[in-house]
């Protein structure tokens, strides 16, 4: 997609240090940034009149465990008027774990940013209310999307504290099938 | 926990009806003490569209802030990706959206051909095309009985029922399932349309419109129905793109963002329709919206029935296409293709993808990034009712407990997209 | 068909005072509306005009627990919802019937996951399963048929609910 290319082209100008790649695969262009000018980046992409990326479609995260900079926070915009969406991501590694929050610029990502965070334990500098928002607040067993989390989880599904311990066994109100004629 | 103190004028920047005459206060009374009362509602509710836990502050009967909390029916779909083949996660996809599962199978089969470009036979899109529109019809003729029944109208939740019980039989008679079905497939679909199938869709979609009329006839113009939806939950067009809405919820603004127009796929391109488009934002337009968008979706069949080419329904790509049954138990190359292709799955090439598609509440987009393996290496649903939740503050502020009813129906939030 | 046919001249019906009761339970059973996934979609299309889940009996879905006797659990069982669908059980007073609808209720389904309790029996006790992804209407009538029959054999009068003797489950009716 030409028009998107010269977004990458304009980006490349105006970022010269902070573009780290642009690669182009079955027509999606994508940005790599470095993590400080995640925030001028997303800023400059709305705000520039002639690029317009207005909607954002969504913010993800990938987690590479053999990567030094294990984590990719990964945004996709799209502009309504020029019709071309553009992905621009950011690297960023286990022990600073933080990247700026882009809920200023788009609302949208209050939301997806503070499912990264539950997901993958990537905190957002800036957000408003980053806490979690698919799994409990409480929950403790860590970050479900990492990949050195088990799939079946560490136990929290199977314990049930808020049952009272019996004094005697549970039974239901109804004959039980030894009963049954 | 509650905030006392005295009372304070209505906040004029508060949207809604607060800053309307008849609320403010008369300057002749004392002042009254007042009390912010905190208000769970959810997540066993029976208005509540799924399992959703609202929390509201509330001044009286009008809503401070509402804050929805979700997570009740997150049942890790995208780690379970992980770890099952391409083909594997489509019945996944089914029950995300499970009022019109077949979309969300649309979406999904539409990404992993992006991904592995793979073409998919004419006859093929026609046939996707059809069957993705009368999954629109049944999505917005449940979403029009729930919001209906929700406000209050009940007959009208006994005739889309009704209505949607001929194309459940539709879809039983087409791929075994009423509900979760999984018909689609990665370069194609699973069968073809049979003769009587091809009849009784023509059928009902001549009779149709009518039905719709009928509907409508009972809402459109209905003092109570107007009361209770116009200037409700209006968002701007500006905000409504910045909270990433889609689908009628953002043409009800004005935006005529519809993937199907922006970025023809299937069939969408070859026939000729148009996308409804709102004005004011709010819940009666958008309600407007998806009724002309059934009407909308009733031409789209007739068109692509009419024109409906011949050809195979399934790409030809043996090592990423699973072959049909009786190729299978019949030749020994199709069951160790079919073997493998379930046990290993298929070579992917390495990159990443993003492919939206305009499903009946707003844009469903799945985000691949492959490794090369036959497992995706992460797999994001990019799902309309989530975000559509993002803002559910921003519109539900100002007005009352009542219209939270009525904003979760205008939003159309399933909790099973929404948590996946 | 008249009186006389079948009880004679006085036009009587003879039976225990448990049948009576159990008559009347099965007949009115009141669900709680309590759908979770997408098993509720077929929950709420077995009460449309097709399917008719009224002619049972069992059309008042009541929204308050209090009201209610009879919990379906349609739907993937997730474990931050698990509170919550107990707590309202304990709600329900009893006789209270349980009956798990769908595959997800029953037994986790495909969604052997950290988040998802592998059937709701882990902390409720259910009388009935029905099976499927989702049940149709007519499988969840089957439920609701059987459970009808299991609770004309339910026993009312003469069943221990106090203390147990030593080895026996108290509460266990016989």
């Amino acid at each position: 997609m030409n028009g998107v290319r010269s977004v990458a082209e304009r980006l490349r100008q105006r970022f010269p240090q902070e573009i780290v790649a642009v690669t182009e695969f079955r027509g999606d262009v994508t940005v790599t940034v470095r993590k400080p000018a995640l925030l001028p980046v997303g800023r400059f992409l709305k705000e520039e009149p002639d690029l317009a990326f207005d909607y954002i479609v969504h913010v993800s995260s990938v987690d590479y465990p053999t990567q030094p900079e294990r984590f990719e926070v990964v945004y996709e915009v799209y502009s309504i008027r020029h019709r071309r969406r553009i992905r621009f991501k950011t690297r960023v590694s286990e022990t600073d774990g933080a990247v700026d929050s882009l809920s200023s610029v788009w609302h949208g990502a209050n939301f997806m940013e503070r499912e990264v965070y539950d997901m993958m334990g990537i905190r957002f500098h800036g957000h408003p209310d980053l806490r979690r928002i698919l799994m409990p607040d409480e929950y403790d067993e860590g970050f479900p999307l990492r990949k050195d989390f088990p799939l079946q989880g560490k136990g929290w599904r199977d314990t049930f504290e808020f049952l009272e311990p019996p004094a005697s066994p549970a039974v239901p109100s109804t004959p039980t099938a030894k009963d049954a004629a | 926990m509650s905030r006392t103190g005295p009372t304070t004028l209505p906040d004029p920047s508060l949207t809604g009806r607060q800053g309307q005459a008849g609320s403010a206060r008369r300057p002749d009374l004392p002042l009254l003490r007042t009390e912010e009362l905190m208000l769970n509602m959810g997540p066993q509710h029976p208005a509540t569209h799924g399992v959703l836990k609202m929390v509201l502050d509330l001044e009286g009967e009008r809503i401070v802030k509402a804050t929805p909390v979700m997570g009740f029916l997150h049942r890790g779909v995208e780690k379970l990706a992980e770890h099952g083949t391409y083909h594997q996660f489509i019945p996944h996809t089914d029950r995300l959206d499970y009022i019109c599962a077949m979309y969300n199978n649309f979406a999904y089969v539409r990404a992993v051909e992006k991904l592995i470009d793979l073409k998919v036979p004419p006859r093929a899109d026609y046939l996707r095309t059809i069957v993705a529109e009368t999954q629109r019809i049944i999505g917005h003729l449940f979403w029009l009985g729930t919001q209906a029944l929700d406000i209050g109208a009940m007959t009208v939740f006994f005739y889309t029922f009704r209505d949607r019980e001929i194309l459940l039989d539709w879809f039983n008679e087409l791929c075994g399932a009423r509900l979760t079905t999984s018909w689609y497939r990665i370069g194609g679909v699973e069968r073809d349309f049979t003769p009587e199938l091809i009849a009784k869709l023509s059928k009902f979609i001549d009779d149709f419109p009518a039905k719709i009329d009928e509907c409508n006839l009972l809402l459109e113009k209905n003092r109570i129905w107007l009361a209770r939806t116009q200037g409700i939950a209006v968002i701007s067009a500006e905000d409504a793109l910045s909270f990433g809405l889609s689908g009628p919820t953002l043409r009800g603004s004005g935006v005529d963002y519809d993937l199907r127009k922006y970025e023809p796929y299937a069939a969408y391109g070859d026939v000729e329709w148009s996308v409804p488009v709102g004005r004011n934002g709010d819940t009666y337009d958008r309600y407007w919206i998806r009724i002309e968008e059934m009407r909308e979706s009733c031409k789209i069949v007739r068109q692509c029935l009419e024109r409906l080419p011949d050809g195979p329904y399934l790409a030809d790509a043996p090592t990423v296409v699973l072959p049909s049954k009786d190729k299978v138990f019949t030749t020994l190359e199709s069951m160790i293709i079919q073997f493998k292709l379930f046990t290993q799955g298929f070579k992917t090439p390495e990159g990443e993808i993003y492919c939206g598609t305009e499903a009946h509440k707003g844009e469903l987009g799945f985000y691949i990034v492959s490794d090369g393996s036959g497992h995706p290496y992460r797999l994001k649903i990019r799902s309309p009712s989530f975000i559509h939740l993002g803002a559910f503050d921003h519109m539900a502020r100002g007005y009352m407990i009542a219209d939270i009813i009525t904003i979760f129906g205008t939003y159309d939030i399933v909790m099973g997209e929404c948590d996946r | 068909m008249t009186g006389e046919r079948f009880t004679g001249e006085a036009g009587l019906v003879t039976l225990t005072l448990e049948q009576a009761v159990n008559w009347a339970r099965k007949g009115s059973l009141w669900p709680l509306s309590f759908g979770l996934a997408c098993c509720a979609i077929e929950m709420m299309t077995a009460v449309s005009s097709r399917y008719d889940i009224d002619r049972y009996g069992a059309g008042v879905f009541r929204a308050s627990p209090r009201q209610a006797d009879l919990m379906i659990v349609s739907g993937t069982v997730c474990r931050r919802m698990a509170p919550f669908i107990r707590k309202v059980y304990d709600q329900m007073p009893e006789p209270r019937y349980v009956i798990s609808m769908g595959s997800c209720a029953t037994s986790g389904n495909i969604y052997d996951s950290y988040s998802v309790v592998q059937g709701v029996d882990r902390f409720i006790p259910v009388d009935i399963y029905v099976p499927g992804c989702p049940p149709t209407p007519e499988a969840l009538f089957d439920g609701i048929l059987k459970l009808q029959e299991k609770i004309m054999r339910q026993r009312v009068f003469g069943a221990k609910t106090v203390t147990a003797a030593p080895g026996e489950v108290p509460g266990e009716i016989r």
